[in-house]
């Protein structure tokens, strides 16, 4: 787990210089409430509280659910974000290893289907912030201390997601939405930079085998394939393969969210199915769906036919044809 | 030679061999008291031959075989048998079982040998009953009785390869290190005799590629010989390359098919130590009396490779190691992977015993808290058999044992590599044992209450033929009743008792 922590450290730093310190608020206020959920959660069912704390699971959830929410959210987002992750998701199921839902997912669809307004305010990268935004701006936000209209008009803007849907939704094609200033030269203006960021902290995680491959090039190469196959069909009205691989949470949910094993696939085949059909759904939702972005939904969907997937792939023993 | 290699493994694993394998061997002093369990191999308990205050020889067999899975078992040393009853025996649970005891008188008297000059003049199955009679079980530490493996005459099998495996790949055990380093001769010699009585083409003998040494005084024993079917291969080392299915793979890249022995795919697996053993009962004409084990671990003073007579109790072997040191904590029966503790050293040394380990307490893994089963699947990654463990773990704690069978818990070889990746510290070996013997239990039962339900259905047929026929009788007599008129039949009845009554008085 602490491998997981250091591996996203290169994605938290790039979100904090892309986006802002309401990425910090967000971490804190999470970890925080995770910490002292699970440890209150822990005391209720009558377990030991420190071995389970320093397994740093709790951590990682409430950074995994901090790192999806929205760049600048009021305190409440993470707060109730964080105790739906670890005392519903979690704890509720029979704690760590006993969860069959990602719960730092569960925890970011009940926040989105309940708050949507709240949870669709994302900041715009720092190259485009108009000047004279201050540290105290940002704290208004977070302390949800009705900050003016203005500001938050000033400051935020749809993600690249958003944007893309909603306009091919009026019938604009790629190559002229892709004009709008929120994006750059691969997906979206300091997207772009973060999915890179966790890409490598991905590779790390991979290399030290701490994350088997299976599921990280399970889910990027399911999310490619739909996106390129129908790419060639419709270049002028769908986004560009790599737009997709590096906009939303692809790169998050491929190497830190989908690889959470508790709720992925066990076995080496399974893995590499459930990751195909978490960036195969993706796709749809993202596509099709009514929300932005499907990595959310679709790791929550596909950890329902877990058991299935491990029920049909286990690998060939020793002695078995 | 090609190598194979096997799913999993543990690379990495500390040896731990350096602490015993240094020395050379020592004849270990004849102990007051041998003790032999009957049933220290694999199959049925041997039947004693002796009684109660008989004098046997070394080299008398003193039990029989009893059935065709058994061996049969010979006195270490010459004595007196002081008791045939229970005494503690080398089991996980610490159970007592019938066992000869015989006080030795110190002379060792043997019995006369009959040595054989020429091994080839012999049939395969003059030397299958040879090493039959003399004894001999698997000394690596199965103790499923040799002459069986060896015994392929008749069977519908052609033995291709004979391998020898000196692949000790568990920790701390140096014994057939030491065998190899100072008897190679006699252990290439016992694989001339398995080449005769198997004739099979090849015998390929594996070490791990970490005790060189060894290696060459095995190459220089084989040049001696000149016999171009026998080979030496040095393998890597990576537990449990020396579990027979694992060596048989990477040997030659065949698996042994999951349930079957290896014969089925024209192999016979033999560790070295059960060679020599063949090797001195057919051309000395000496039964298995005595074995090599390693005595050590930071819990003994002098921790080296004895030649023991079996039988020897635990406490004397620690004796002639210059007794316990302070750090000594935990006495095991074989290597810290797929040892198991004991309760005490008045037990003695069995056939397949190759090692006493006195661990000091940092030396075993002393239990940690298991923390929950996130199913990271390092266990999977590491399991030689290619199971997963993480799944046979949640079935087998939910009782839900016949989907374990399904994902082939019987095919677990126990070598705790899953135990020693797993980052919660989960015991798991000791969840798979308790499945596979739940599931014998179940299946005994199920088994007894099959031959109750037949019994009882084969009661309540009967019972209802026999109603069914009573009912048909009396009906027929109620018909027959109905047919005669009454008054005749009441006649012929009072004639009947009368002629009885006649006949009781004519009889009196």
């Amino acid at each position: 787990m602490l491998w997981v922590l250091i591996a996203l450290v290169p994605g938290i730093i790039t979100m904090i210089w892309q986006f802002g310190y309401g990425v910090l608020a967000n971490i804190i206020i999470c970890v925080s409430t995770a910490l002292m959920a699970e440890a209150s959660m822990l005391r209720l069912r009558g377990k030991a509280i420190a071995p389970a704390l320093s397994d740093l699971s709790a951590v990682v959830t409430a950074i995994l659910l901090a790192l999806a929410l929205p760049t600048l959210a009021p305190w409440w987002i993470p707060f109730i974000g964080a105790f739906i992750a670890i005392v519903i998701a979690k704890h509720l199921y029979g704690g760590l290893g006993y969860n069959p839902f990602n719960p730092a997912m569960i925890a970011f669809a009940i926040l989105m289907v309940s708050f949507p307004k709240s949870m669709t305010v994302w900041v715009l990268p720092h190259s485009m912030l108009p000047t004279g935004i201050s540290l105290s701006d940002i704290f208004t936000i977070v302390l949800d201390q009705q900050p003016k209209q203005t500001l938050i008009d000033a400051i935020t803007a749809a993600t690249p997601l958003d944007e893309m849907k909603t306009q091919l939704g009026l019938n604009q094609t790629v190559e002229e939405i892709r004009s709008s200033s929120i994006f750059g030269s691969l997906s979206g203006q300091g997207w772009q930079w973060v999915s890179i960021a966790y890409l490598l902290g991905g590779m790390v995680l991979m290399f030290k085998k701490i994350i088997s491959w299976h599921i990280p090039v399970g889910l990027l190469t399911g999310l490619f394939i739909i996106s390129f196959a129908f790419y060639l069909l419709e270049p002028s009205v769908t986004p560009s393969p790599l737009f997709h691989l590096l906009s939303g949470g692809a790169m998050l949910g491929a190497f830190f969210i989908a690889t959470d094993p508790v709720t992925a696939a066990t076995t080496p085949k399974g893995r590499f199915i459930y990751g195909v059909l978490i960036g195969l759904l993706t796709y749809i939702i993202r596509t099709w769906g009514g929300y932005p972005e499907g990595i959310a939904f679709a790791v929550i969907l596909i950890n329902m036919a877990v058991p299935l997937i491990d029920y049909y792939t286990p690998p060939r023993a020793y002695g078995h044809k | 030679m090609r190598l194979w290699s096997f799913n999993g493994g543990l690379p990495s694993l500390a040896e731990h061999k350096n602490e015993s394998v240094n020395l050379p061997i020592e004849i270990a002093p004849v102990p007051k008291c041998l003790v032999y369990p009957l049933g220290q191999h694999i199959g049925n308990a041997a039947k004693p031959l002796v009684q109660v205050g008989d004098n046997v020889l070394r080299g008398q067999k003193i039990a029989s075989a009893q059935g065709m899975v058994s061996a049969p078992i010979h006195a270490g040393s010459s004595g007196t048998v002081i008791s045939i009853a229970d005494h503690l025996i080398p089991h996980p649970s610490g159970f007592s079982a019938p066992s000869i005891t015989i006080e030795t008188d110190g002379v060792d008297n043997e019995i006369d040998y009959t040595p054989c000059t020429d091994f080839r003049q012999l049939s395969a199955s003059q030397l299958v009953d040879i090493v039959r009679e003399a004894g001999i079980v698997g000394l690596g530490g199965a103790a499923f009785p040799t002459a069986i493996k060896l015994d392929t005459q008749g069977k519908p099998v052609t033995i291709d390869t004979v391998i020898l495996n000196g692949a000790e790949c568990e920790p701390y055990i140096s014994c057939d290190d030491r065998l190899l380093k100072e008897r190679a001769n006699r252990v290439i010699e016992g694989v001339e005799i398995l080449l005769h009585m198997l004739s099979a083409k090849r015998a390929i003998l594996a070490v791990e590629d970490n005790i060189p040494e060894t290696f060459t005084s095995i190459q220089n024993a084989i040049t001696n010989n000149q016999n171009p079917a026998i080979n030496a291969v040095q393998i890597p080392t990576i537990y449990p390359t020396g579990g027979e299915k694992q060596l048989i793979q990477t040997l030659t890249g065949k698996e042994v098919p999951s349930g079957k022995i290896p014969a089925e795919i024209g192999i016979v697996s033999i560790n070295v130590g059960t060679v020599y053993a063949i090797q001195q009962a057919v051309i000395e004409g000496k039964p298995l009396t005595s074995r090599i084990i390693t005595v050590t671990g930071e819990g003994v003073n002098k921790p080296h490779n004895l030649e023991a007579r079996i039988g020897t109790p635990i406490s004397a072997l620690i004796n002639v190691c210059r007794g316990y040191t302070k750090q000594a904590d935990r006495l095991i029966m074989g290597g810290p992977m797929m040892g198991f503790a004991l309760p005490s050293d008045n037990i003695p040394i069995v056939k397949a015993t190759n090692c006493i380990l006195v661990a000091s307490k940092h030396e075993v893994v002393t239990e940690k808290q298991a923390m929950p089963c996130i199913r990271c699947g390092l266990c999977a990654s590491a399991c030689p058999a290619s199971l997963l463990p993480q799944q046979l773990y949640w079935f087998s704690r939910s009782d839900q044992l016949d989907k374990a069978v399904k994902l082939n818990l019987f095919d677990c070889i126990e070598c705790g590599c899953c135990d020693v990746v797993c980052p919660s510290h989960i015991p798991l070996v000791q969840h798979f044992r308790y499945a596979k013997s739940a599931l014998k239990v179940q299946n005994h039962e199920k088994h007894q209450s099959n031959v109750a339900r037949e019994r009882f259905e084969a009661r309540e047929e009967r019972i209802a033929r026999e109603k069914a026929e009573r009912a048909e009788r009396s009906r027929k007599k109620k018909a027959a009743l109905k047919s005669k008129p009454a008054k005749e039949e009441i006649d012929a009845a009072v004639n009947r008792s009368k002629t009885k009554k006649n006949s009781i008085t004519n009889e009196d």
